[in-house]
This record gives structure tokens, C-alpha cells and sequence, in this order.
């Protein structure tokens, strides 16, 4: 079995940063939006972009080593979501959410796992 | 950057409208599915060259797709709080792991099996649970 270089799981790691401050731009720039043109404003730009560059990151990262160390590394990137949500949103943290958070976390690393 | 007295983040979205962004995000992961398929199907027969990306049908539906998912997320996210809608995300993982058994063959392995199931009872405890 081969080792998983380091280099893969730095990238994937920074996918998954990258990716969630995407999710906060996207966040900022959909509470602004009142109408078809306000699509075109630098937050979602922004959003979009970074989710872009993440997938980038991604798709490098999963080139060489395993997928099921990479993978679970991946939903990571729902953490930081949750901790930037709570951060810059003042969005609670309940417990169905905290539940229902870990089972998914839980799953995207068996699927890691069995893949 | 405009200030208004009342914040825009306030988690004060009635249980209609939250239902309304969970079922919009759940239905949106069917699409980023799709997509994420075509463009595996795409990149299989990729060449880097200008004329065969350009008519490389399923890498540009996949695309497509992808910017339709983009967008219904960001609707979604105008009304539901970004902690619960985006874990929700994770439901394409799932059909991806079904769609490959019905398209490619693949096996589905029972440790994989164990993890979609995990994840599946995850999002509906997300879109059960996000009222107070």
C-alpha cells in the first residue's frame, strides 16, 4: 500500500478552505440579490471563483495517493462552513445541525473508505 | 458597503422558507450529479486541443450544469442559513455512488453503502432539524 505524499493532502486541505470561503462569498452576495442583474456583483463573482479555484486544488490534490485518506480530508471543508456561518452570520449552532453535521462527516469518510 | 439597521443574516426565514431552501438545495445535488457525471465522461475522451474541447458535448453539458447548480444554490442560500444548506451539498455524493452503479457497473461496496446511508440520515436530521 502506498503512502499518500503530503503535498496531496496539503492541496486537498487548501481545497477545502478555498471551497468554504466560496460558500461565504456566495452567501453574501445571495442576500444582496433583488433582481436579475444583481447576479453581477463582486461577492458571487468572488464565490464563484474560489469555488473554482477549489475545484482546481481538488483535482490536483486527488492525482496521486489514496482516495480514501484524500476524501474525508475534503468534507473537512464542511466544518470551516459551519465555524465561518456561526462567525460571520450569526447562525446558530443547534443540535440537529451538530447531529445531523457528523453523520454526513461520518459518511463522506466511509465513502472514502469504500472507494 | 450599505448598513441598514437590520442585519440581512438574521435567521428569521419562517419554516416555509426554510423548507423551501432545503428542498431547492436536495434537488439541486440531482443536478451537480448529473454534471459531475458528464464531466467524467467528458474527460475521458479529452484532448487539449481547441476543436475536440469545443465539440466535447458531455464536458460542455457538464458545465452547463454546473453553472445551473450554481445558480440554484445561490437562490437557495438567499432564504436558508448557509450552515444548513451546505452540508446538504453532500447528498450528491450519493447519487453520484448510484448513477455510477446503473451507468459504469460499478460495485458499490458494503463500507460505501454504510456511508451513504450515514450521510443520507444526516441531511434529513439537517432538514428536519434547523428550526429552534
Amino acid at each position: 500500500m502506498n503512502g499518500t505524499p503530503i503535498s496531496s493532502m496539503a492541496m486537498v486541505l487548501g481545497a477545502a478552505v478555498v471551497g468554504s470561503f466560496g460558500a461565504v462569498f456566495l452567501k453574501l452576495g445571495a442576500v444582496r440579490l433583488t433582481n436579475i442583474w444583481s447576479l453581477l456583483n463582486w461577492r458571487l463573482a468572488l464565490g464563484v471563483g474560489l469555488y473554482l479555484g477549489s475545484s482546481v486544488f481538488y483535482g490536483l490534490g486527488i492525482r496521486h495517493g489514496q482516495l480514501s485518506v484524500l476524501f474525508p480530508m475534503v468534507s473537512i471543508g464542511y466544518v470551516w462552513t459551519l465555524l465561518w456561518a456561526r462567525i460571520f452570520f450569526h447562525e446558530r449552532f443547534t443540535q440537529p445541525k451538530i447531529m445531523g453535521l457528523a453523520l454526513v462527516l461520518i459518511g463522506c469518510c466511509l465513502v472514502g473508505l469504500g472507494s | 458597503m450599505s448598513t441598514t439597521a437590520s442585519s440581512p443574516y438574521a435567521s428569521d426565514a419562517s419554516a416555509v422558507e426554510r423548507r423551501r431552501s432545503v428542498i431547492m438545495v436536495s434537488s439541486c445535488t440531482l443536478i451537480s450529479a448529473a454534471a459531475q457525471i458528464l464531466m467524467k465522461i467528458g474527460m475521458t475522451h479529452f484532448t487539449p486541443n481547441a476543436m475536440a474541447i469545443v465539440t466535447n458535448v458531455p464536458l460542455i453539458a457538464g458545465y452547463a450544469l454546473y453553472g445551473v447548480f450554481c445558480l440554484m444554490m445561490i437562490l437557495a442560500l438567499r432564504q436558508g442559513e448557509l450552515s444548513l444548506i451546505y452540508p446538504i451539498i453532500s447528498l450528491a455524493y450519493v447519487w453520484v455512488t448510484v448513477l455510477s452503479y446503473f451507468l459504469f457497473h460499478d460495485t458499490i461496496r458494503p463500507l460505501k453503502m454504510a456511508g451513504i446511508l450515514s450521510i443520507m440520515v444526516g441531511v434529513a436530521m439537517l432538514g428536519r432539524g434547523g428550526r429552534e
